[in-house]
């Protein structure tokens, strides 16, 4: 039996009956259209998918869209102001070439801004731990890890 | 227009330039295979065998083709008219399993495709995947190589049932003099053990097949658009001319999708048969189960040396793990091991066997290094264990058997000839950064105190640009295209297909230079077929060093051409290109490049000889691989308590020739250590006697992560590779070469006071407890 929820999307509403099978991931890709969000594993491993649900951050291959009912998400896509101007930990992950291939991009990004959000001045070991849920096969985190110290000396 | 006016603009070669691809990956905007979408799209499941060997009584699809929403189901028996998956690997004697996109009769490795449901829905085609039932006869199977070719061993081919696929023999020098010379002898079986690439994207498939037009448009997440398109149309019997493959932006390959795989054919054939395009999407599960893996040897290796720690010669038997198929360069993989054995020292007797092995498992093939890990791991490692059979330091023995300087071109044992290199010169500076003088003292009073701490070093070699043509399967060159548009902006088209090396940049800074043109002036394109001309492809660390030569190349007859349209305009026999303009240096009177474009298109002023427009094609063939080198060295400390290995630091000294853009070869080093660490250390893809590969997802199979990894200390030393106008070596795979011994051998050095000598990775901590402390008790 399919059922309505109203999400927040990047500060846009949606409303839509979905399957309550549906992935939170699939609805925001498939059924909003954004494709930023990555689908790396289907089991919340590897993080690709991170998105907000309600400022926290979230895997979303493993929760229902039926369960984002009433929140307000924010992905990868909402991140730059509405003139384009990047958010100051895309301009960090840029800058300090923290990505390759860009798969896991997007979930990195988002759980870095969670991570500077839950402590501001975060120590290296501090940063890596943060970004424990994450997997990233092409850099070696190394460059991850100085944007996210470059955003937080940016006042994030 | 007086020479004054002329701009110079910034020189960019061998800036640290921040990357031109990653707006669009930053901001979740690239388009992946996963994020293309058609009109009328379906989705695909795949039904994939649960067992390691099992021949197929019966198949029942008639639950899941009565599945609402569900358009077809095809099994083995439905697919006529396909070729076979193909290898381009040519062995004399090699056996090979025809391998067909659906299993017929007989399923031979856990994740060996069976059925396919096609569905208006990626979740009604699961349902329907669901509702296929298979009735299997099991059978035993063997995923063990060395326990494959016992005696007795069930057989993965019944029509070979001594598991062999091909043998294969190289010698160099004289062997058994050196043996016979020998006053040290030292033995070792030394394992690299199956790993599994993870790309961070799965592989994909949207194929879109247009009747009318008799024409295939074939999304892929792969290397190598070109000759995977070659491959596929031969497989589904369509004209080449007719097929558009495209590699939009993919997620990581590191040789995993250096390949044609079942799926990419069973895909173009469905969207033929339906009329409909159908996307695929492979799965985690499914990724690991039948995305290739690598590594996969037993080698069992003996060093002959004079007691002074001279090396004389080496002797190789390399068991490979197959699996149960060839995929595209599956058998021609330990081949590169036995090319690279020697590693960077002075001797030139060796004697190497291949025993390639099928298994129920699935196949091996190029990941990260492809060959040459293996091979460094093997000589680094037996390197410290004559070192430690004589009494050596590690560092003075590897002084004492490096090729010299003076000895380039250098031609080995196995048949290479190394470009160029000055090793001792390295390794002092990865010495002297790290002060291993100092590590020593502070050992010595670590030991004292009963604590493991560990000195590891890996002196390697690699063999990058691949490759001259005679030494590949397909063509070993590389392709540029340069364009100059009528506007003055400039298109440049690769025949590499970059996945996050960075080509869309570098390409750029080196085209920026050339022509003198604004860097925002110029788009590099890639991975499209109908856009781009014939290319081989991303791999063996060839993008910058053949790809990058081409279109050095390719740049320098644009000159020419500008040069001749300039003196044309100018009214002059002679003119000078530089800075973007063509200059008369009797006049001083000069043209724009961007005035030149606009003329050779406009079609008036067309010099004697030359025809209108502004377009160069450069096919280029390499005369030589590339042979980059290092010195990796790492410092740990073992916990007898835990097991755990505390990476105290990583001091990394590589020589990759030239650099264009130096953050990029960061980015490359810092990845590749962190897959060769992952390999000394957590990754181990494991398949029990069942054929079950019971490391099959993340949470079973160490990935490193982020706080796993220790801080990379990088720096360099430069000798320019003569093989290649740009003098770049390549760094794709240095740090994965590099790293897995140094790990290795620092925390065997950590445990030498227990009478350590050898480890077999991955170090987990459960392995390294049983050791201190079974040597305890």
């Amino acid at each position: 039996m399919n059922r309505t929820i109203n999400v927040s999307v990047n500060g846009k509403r949606h409303t839509h009956e979905v399957e309550p099978r549906l992935l939170l991931i699939h609805y925001l890709r498939e059924v909003i259209g954004l494709t930023g969000t990555h689908m790396g594993c289907e089991t919340s491993l590897c993080g690709a998918c991170t998105v907000e649900v309600d400022g926290k951050a979230v895997k979303s291959c493993t929760m229902f869209a039926v369960q984002a009912d009433g929140t307000e998400v924010l992905t990868v896509e909402g991140l730059a102001a509405p003139d384009g101007k990047l958010h100051p930990i895309q301009e960090a992950f840029w800058n300090e070439h923290a990505l390759q291939c860009g798969f896991c991009t997007p979930g990195m990004i988002m759980v870095s801004k969670q991570i500077l959000e839950r402590n501001p001045d975060p120590t290296d070991a501090e940063i890596r731990e943060g970004l424990d849920g994450n997997l990233c096969r092409c850099t070696g985190y190394q460059h991850i890890v100085n944007a996210v110290r470059t955003a937080a000396k940016a006042g994030v | 227009m007086p020479v004054s006016s002329i701009v110079k603009l910034e020189k960019l070669v061998g800036k640290r330039l921040r990357r031109r691809e990653d707006p669009r990956l930053i901001t979740g905007t690239a388009t992946y295979v996963e994020d293309v979408k058609l009109p009328n799209l379906h989705h695909a499941v795949i039904v994939r065998s649960p067992h390691g060997a099992a021949n197929i009584r019966s198949i029942d699809i008639s639950k899941a083709q009565a599945l609402p929403g569900v358009l077809a189901v095809y099994i083995g028996k439905d697919i006529v008219g396909v070729g076979t998956v193909p290898c381009g690997a040519d062995l004399p004697g090699l056996r090979r399993p025809a391998h067909h996109i659906l299993a017929q009769d007989r399923v031979y490795l856990v994740g060996h495709p069976v059925a396919v449901v096609v569905a208006t829905d990626r979740y009604i085609a699961a349902d329907g995947a669901d509702l296929v039932e298979v009735d299997y006869d099991v059978l035993q199977a063997v995923t063990d190589p060395e326990k494959a070719l016992a005696p007795g061993a069930p057989s993965v081919h019944p029509e070979w049932p001594d598991n062999i696929a091909f043998t294969f023999h190289q010698n160099g020098g004289d062997i058994d003099a050196a043996f016979a010379e020998a006053e040290v002898v030292v033995k070792q079986r030394i394992t690299s053990q199956r790993l599994v690439p993870n790309a961070m994207e799965t592989r994909g498939v949207v194929a879109d097949w247009k009747s009318n037009d008799r024409s295939l448009t074939l999304h892929t997440s792969t290397q190598i658009p070109h000759l995977a398109r070659t491959l596929l149309a031969g497989m589904l019997g369509i004209e080449e001319n007719r097929f558009r493959l495209i590699a939009p932006e993919v997620g990581g390959g590191f040789g995993s999708k250096l390949n044609v795989y079942a799926e990419e054919a069973l895909m173009g054939w469905i969207s033929m048969q339906l009329g409909l395009p159908v996307k695929w999407i492979e799965s985690r599960r499914e990724n690991f189960m039948v995305t290739i893996h690598g590594r996969g040897h037993v080698d069992y290796l003996e060093i002959a040396a004079k007691r002074d720690g001279t090396i004389l010669g080496l002797k190789l038997k390399l068991i490979q793990d197959l699996g149960a198929y060839h995929q595209l360069l599956t058998p021609a993989i330990p081949t590169l091991s036995v090319l690279m054995m020697p590693g960077l020292y002075n001797f030139r007797n060796i004697q190497a066997e291949i025993i390639g092995t099928f298994t129920n498992c699935v196949p091996t093939d190029a990941y990260r290094g492809a060959g040459r890990p293996e091979a460094t791991h093997g000589i680094e490692r037996m390197v410290d264990i004559l070192a430690a059979e004589l009494n050596m330091d590690p560092a003075e023995i590897r002084f004492k058997n490096f090729v010299r300087p003076e000895q380039f071109p250098f031609p080995t044992a196995t048949g290479l000839n190394y470009d160029s290199g000055d090793y001792a010169n390295t390794f002092q500076k990865a010495l002297d950064t790290i002060d291993y003088q100092g590590l020593r003292t502070q050992q010595a009073e670590a030991r004292a105190a009963g604590r493991f701490m560990g000195i590891g070093i890996s002196t390697y070699g690699e063999i990058c640009a691949m490759g001259p043509s005679v030494a590949t399967p397909a063509g070993g060159w590389e392709s540029a295209t340069v364009k100059f548009e009528p506007s003055g902006k400039v298109t440049v088209l690769t025949g590499t297909s970059p996945h996050g090396q960075g080509q869309e940049t570098t390409f750029a800074q080196l085209t920026a230079d050339e022509l003198g043109v604004p860097i925002d002036d110029i788009v590099v394109l890639h991975g499209d077929t109908s856009i781009v001309q014939y290319g081989i492809g991303t791999f063996g660390s060839r993008n910058t060093a053949v790809g990058g030569a081409a279109l050095f190349y390719a740049l320098q007859d644009m000159k020419e051409k500008v040069k001749k349209f300039g003196a044309a305009m100018l009214k002059t026999d002679e003119v000078i290109f530089e800075d973007g303009h063509c200059l008369d240096p009797k006049t001083g009177a000069s043209v724009t490049v961007q005035q030149i474009a606009g003329a050779a298109y406009r079609g008036i002023v067309i010099p004697k000889g030359m025809d209108p427009g502004l377009v160069v094609t450069k096919f280029w063939e390499p005369p030589n691989f590339t042979y980059p080198f290092g010195a990796h060295i790492i410092v740990s400390e073992v916990d007898p308590e835990t097991g755990q290995i505390e990476i105290k630091r990583y001091v990394a000294v590589d020589d990759i020739g030239n650099q264009l853009n130096p953050l990029l070869v960061d980015g490359q080093l810092h990845g590749g250590a962190a897959q060769g660490l992952g390999q000394a250390l957590w990754e181990q893809g494991v398949y029990d006697d069942n054929g079950q590969l019971v490391t099959g997802e993340f949470m079973d199979y160490t990935m490193p992560r982020a706080r796993m990894m220790p801080w990379i200390e990088s720096s360099h030393t430069c000798t320019p590779s003569p093989v290649n106008p740009l003098g770049v070596k390549g760094v794709g795979e240095a740090g994965t070469i590099g790293s897995t011994p140094a790990m290795v051998n620092s925390v065997v050095d950590a445990l030498s006071p227990l009478g350590v000598r050898h480890i077999d990775m991955p170090m987990t901590p459960e392995k390294i407890w049983k050791i201190v402390n079974g040597s305890k008790a």
